[in-house]
C-alpha cells in the first residue's frame, strides 16, 4: 500500500494506516468488517500474488501492447531493433480476410460446442436424479474417467479411436453399414475434422456441466417439491417452478464459463493439424496466433492479433465477473 | 461452502420429526417402476460410451503388435503383454517425467502459499481496494494463455529464461494464483470468524489462533486448491509448447505428443502405454478429491 502521505483531515481522502476505513470499507462486504489496527498488514500479505501476476501477466500485457504497434519479425529477432509502424499491424489484420475467416469459423466453433456440451451435460444432471443409487454412481464414474484424463493422453486416445485403418470408430461404422468409412481419414476433411474436435472437446468438458447441474439440482430443498406436490403441481410444473429458477445462476455460470473455454480452445485443434489436418482450413484463433508468431516469427502481427483474441473472451469474462459478483457477495 | 459444514452436528435437541431425515419425498411411489429402470439402463449406457476411450487406452496398451495390427480389433487383452511399456521407459520418458515432477512442485508450493497469504487479506481484513482486487483476480483468472503467450514468449526470451524450468513454473504460477486465491477466499470465509475470536477470548495469541484453530479447518481447501495447481501444471500443454522448445526439457504432454508423431505409424501399442503412464496417477489422484473439486469449482456459483 503506497504509505498515505498528506491525508490529516481531509474527509474523503485516503485513510492513513490503523485509522477506521469505515466509509470506504462497509459497503465492500455483507459481513461484520473488522477494524483494528491492521493497517499494512492485508496489503503485505497480497504482495507475493500481486508480484507473480504483475511479472507473468502484466508486463506481458503492456509488452504485448507495445509490440502489436511494433515492426517485430524475423530480422528482430536476430537482433535489429524494433521498428514503430503505428497501426500497420492491425490494419494489416482487419483488411485480411483469413482472419475474419478464423475468427467466424471460432465463434461458430465456440457456440456449437458450448451448446451441445450444455444439452449434454443438463440432460445427464437429470439424468442422475431420475435414477436410482447404482446407476447413478455408474454414469458418475463413467463421466469422472472422462474428466480425469490428462487432455494429452485424452487427445491421444481419440486419435486412436478415430485412426483410419485401424480405428475402433471405423471398424464399427462400417460393421453398421457405412462402407464409405473403411479407411476413412478423419483429420483431411475440413468439416470432418472438426467432428472430431467436437466430439473430444464435448467428450472433455461435459463432465463438469453435468457435475456442476447436479449439485445445484440437488441443492434443491426436497420439502419444496413435497409442497409442491400435495397442492397438485405436475412433474413439470414443479420442475419449471421450482427447479429453473433455483438451478439458472449455475446453469448462467457454468455456460459462460462453456463459451470462454470453447472460444479460446488451442491443445485439441493443434494436436488434430500436426496430426494431419490442413493447418490453412483448420486453424482458430489460438493455433493461428501460435502459427503465426512462434511459426513464421512475425510477432508484431501476432501480437496484435492477439489483441483480438483478448478482446472477445475478456468481454464474455466481464459478464461472467458480472453475473458471478451478482451471486456472491464479495 | 457444504464440504465444511458437518450434515450431522450437535444442534442441541435431537431431530425429532420424522420428515428430518429422508431426502427424497416418497410420493412419486405412483409413477411407474419401469420408467425409473429404463432410465437406470440409458444411464449405465451412456457411462459405458463415455467411458470406452478410457478403457480402449488401458485395453490396447497391453496388446502385442500382430493383434493391435488386425483387421478386427480386441476387445480383451487376453494375452496380453507388456512390452509395450518397456518400450515407453526406453524412451526419453524419465526426464520428461523429471522436468514434469519439478514444474509441478514449484508450481504447486508457491501457488498454494501466495494464494493463501492473499485469501487471508482478503477473507479477514476490510482494506481499501479488497473489492477491486477480488474483481481483478476474477477477471485476470479468464485472461486465456492463448492470448498472452506471444508476449509471454518474449518475456521469458529475454531474462534467458526460455527452456527452463523456472521460467515456466513463473507463468503457472501467475496462471493458477488467481483461481486458487478465489477458490481458497471460499474455504477462508467458511471458517467462522467467531471460532477464532473465542479463541482470542480464551486466552490464545492470534498467532495460536491461527495456527491452532484456523489452519486445521482450512486443510480440506489446501487440498483442494492444491490438488488444482497440481492438475494444471501436470497437465498443461499450450505454455510448455511455447516455453519448453528443446527436446530434453520436454515436460511429459510434450513427450507425449513427440512420442505419438515418432511412433503413430507402427507402434500405437507403445503410444497407448505412454498415455495410461500419463494418465492413471493423474486420474487416481482426482478421483481422490473430486468431490472437493467439484464442490469447490461449484461454489462459486451455488451458495452452500
Amino acid at each position: 500500500m503506497p504509505p498515505s502521505p498528506t491525508s490529516s483531515a481531509s474527509p474523503a481522502g485516503p485513510v492513513p494506516a490503523g485509522a477506521p476505513s469505515a466509509g470506504a470499507g462497509a459497503p465492500a462486504g455483507g459481513g461484520k468488517p473488522r477494524r483494528r489496527r491492521e493497517g499494512l498488514l492485508p496489503y503485505v500479505l497480497l504482495v507475493p500474488a500481486v508480484l507473480v501476476l504483475a511479472a507473468a501477466l502484466g508486463y506481458p500485457l503492456v509488452r504485448q501492447a507495445v509490440m502489436s504497434f511494433q515492426e517485430y519479425g524475423l530480422a528482430q529477432q536476430f537482433g535489429q531493433p524494433p521498428q514503430w509502424v503505428g497501426l500497420d499491424n492491425y490494419v494489416e489484420l482487419v483488411t485480411d480476410s483469413y482472419l475474419w475467416t478464423v475468427i467466424v469459423r471460432s465463434v461458430v466453433f465456440c457456440l456449437a460446442n458450448a451448446a451441445i456440451t450444455m444439452v449434454l451435460g443438463v440432460a445427464l444432471a437429470v439424468l442422475m436424479t431420475l435414477t436410482g443409487t447404482g446407476p447413478r454412481l455408474t454414469l458418475q464414474i463413467g463421466l469422472l474417467l472422462a474428466w480425469a484424463m490428462p487432455h494429452l493422453a485424452s487427445l491421444t486416445v481419440w486419435q486412436w479411436l478415430f485412426e483410419a485403418q485401424y480405428g475402433v470408430i471405423n471398424w464399427v461404422l462400417v460393421r453398421a453399414g457405412f462402407e464409405q468409412f473403411a479407411g476413412h481419414s478423419w483429420l483431411i476433411d475440413q468439416l470432418s475434422f472438426f467432428v472430431v474436435a467436437t466430439v473430444i472437446v464435448v467428450w472433455m468438458s461435459v463432465p463438469f456441466v453435468a457435475f456442476a447441474v447436479y449439485a445445484g439440482l440437488t441443492q434443491v430443498p426436497g420439502e419444496l417439491h413435497e409442497a409442491a406436490a400435495i397442492d397438485g403441481a405436475s412433474a413439470w410444473q414443479r420442475f419449471r417452478a421450482i427447479t429453473m429458477p433455483l438451478v439458472r445462476p449455475v446453469l448462467l455460470i457454468v455456460g459462460l464459463l462453456q463459451i470462454i473455454w470453447d472460444l479460446k480452445v488451442f491443445t485439441q485443434i493443434f494436436v488434430l493439424q500436426d496430426a494431419g489436418g490442413v493447418t490453412a482450413e483448420t486453424n482458430l484463433i489460438g493455433t493461428y496466433i501460435y502459427r503465426l508468431g512462434l511459426g513464421e516469427g512475425e510477432f508484431g502481427m501476432a501480437a496484435a492479433a492477439s489483441w483480438f483474441m483478448l478482446l472477445l473472451t475478456v468481454t464474455l469474462s466481464l459478464y461472467y465477473v458480472r453475473v458471478l459478483v451478482r451471486e456472491e457477495e464479495l | 461452502m457444504s464440504t465444511l459444514t458437518p450434515s450431522t452436528t450437535a444442534t442441541g435437541d435431537r431431530p425429532r420429526g420424522p420428515r428430518s431425515a429422508p431426502p427424497r419425498p416418497k410420493l412419486r411411489r405412483s409413477s411407474p417402476r419401469r420408467r425409473r429402470r429404463w432410465f437406470g439402463a440409458l444411464a449405465v449406457a451412456i457411462a459405458v460410451v463415455w467411458a470406452f476411450p478410457v478403457y480402449w487406452m488401458l485395453n490396447s496398451s497391453f496388446l502385442p503388435f500382430n493383434r493391435i495390427r488386425s483387421p478386427e480389433p480386441t476387445f480383451f487383452p487376453v494375452g496380453g503383454t507388456v512390452a509395450a511399456y518397456e518400450r515407453v521407459f526406453e524412451s526419453n520418458f524419465l526426464s520428461a517425467l523429471r522436468v514434469s515432477a519439478t514444474v509441478t512442485l514449484i508450481t504447486v508450493a508457491a501457488a498454494l502459499l501466495f494464494a493463501f497469504l492473499a485469501a487471508l487479506a482478503l477473507s479477514r481484513f476490510r482494506f481499501r481496494g479488497r473489492r477491486s482486487f477480488l474483481l481483478a483476480v476474477l477477471i485476470i483468472q479468464m485472461i486465456p494463455a492463448e492470448g498472452l503467450f506471444i508476449s509471454q514468449f518474449k518475456l521469458l526470451e529475454g531474462w534467458q529464461l526460455l527452456n527452463s524450468v523456472v521460467g515456466l513454473s513463473l507463468l503457472y504460477v501467475a496462471a493458477v494464483v488467481p483461481f486458487t486465491i478465489w477458490m481458497l477466499r471460499g474455504f477462508v470465509n467458511g471458517v467462522p470468524r467467531e471460532l477464532e475470536e473465542a479463541a482470542l477470548v480464551d486466552g490464545c495469541s492470534r498467532v495460536q489462533a491461527f495456527f491452532r484453530i484456523t489452519l486445521p479447518l482450512l486443510a480440506p481447501g489446501l487440498v483442494a486448491s492444491g490438488v488444482y495447481a497440481f492438475l494444471q501444471a501436470w497437465n498443461e500443454f499450450t505454455l510448455a509448447l511455447v516455453v519448453m522448445t528443446r527436446p530434453d526439457n520436454m515436460t511429459l504432454p510434450l513427450w507425449l505428443k513427440t512420442f505419438t508423431e515418432a511412433n503413430r505409424a507402427s507402434d500405437w501399442a507403445g503410444i497407448m502405454a505412454g498415455s495410461v503412464v500419463i494418465a492413471i496417477p493423474v486420474m487416481i489422484f482426482f478421483l481422490f478429491v473430486q468431490h472437493r473439486m467439484t464442490s469447490g469449482l461449484v461454489s462459486g456459483a451455488v451458495k452452500g
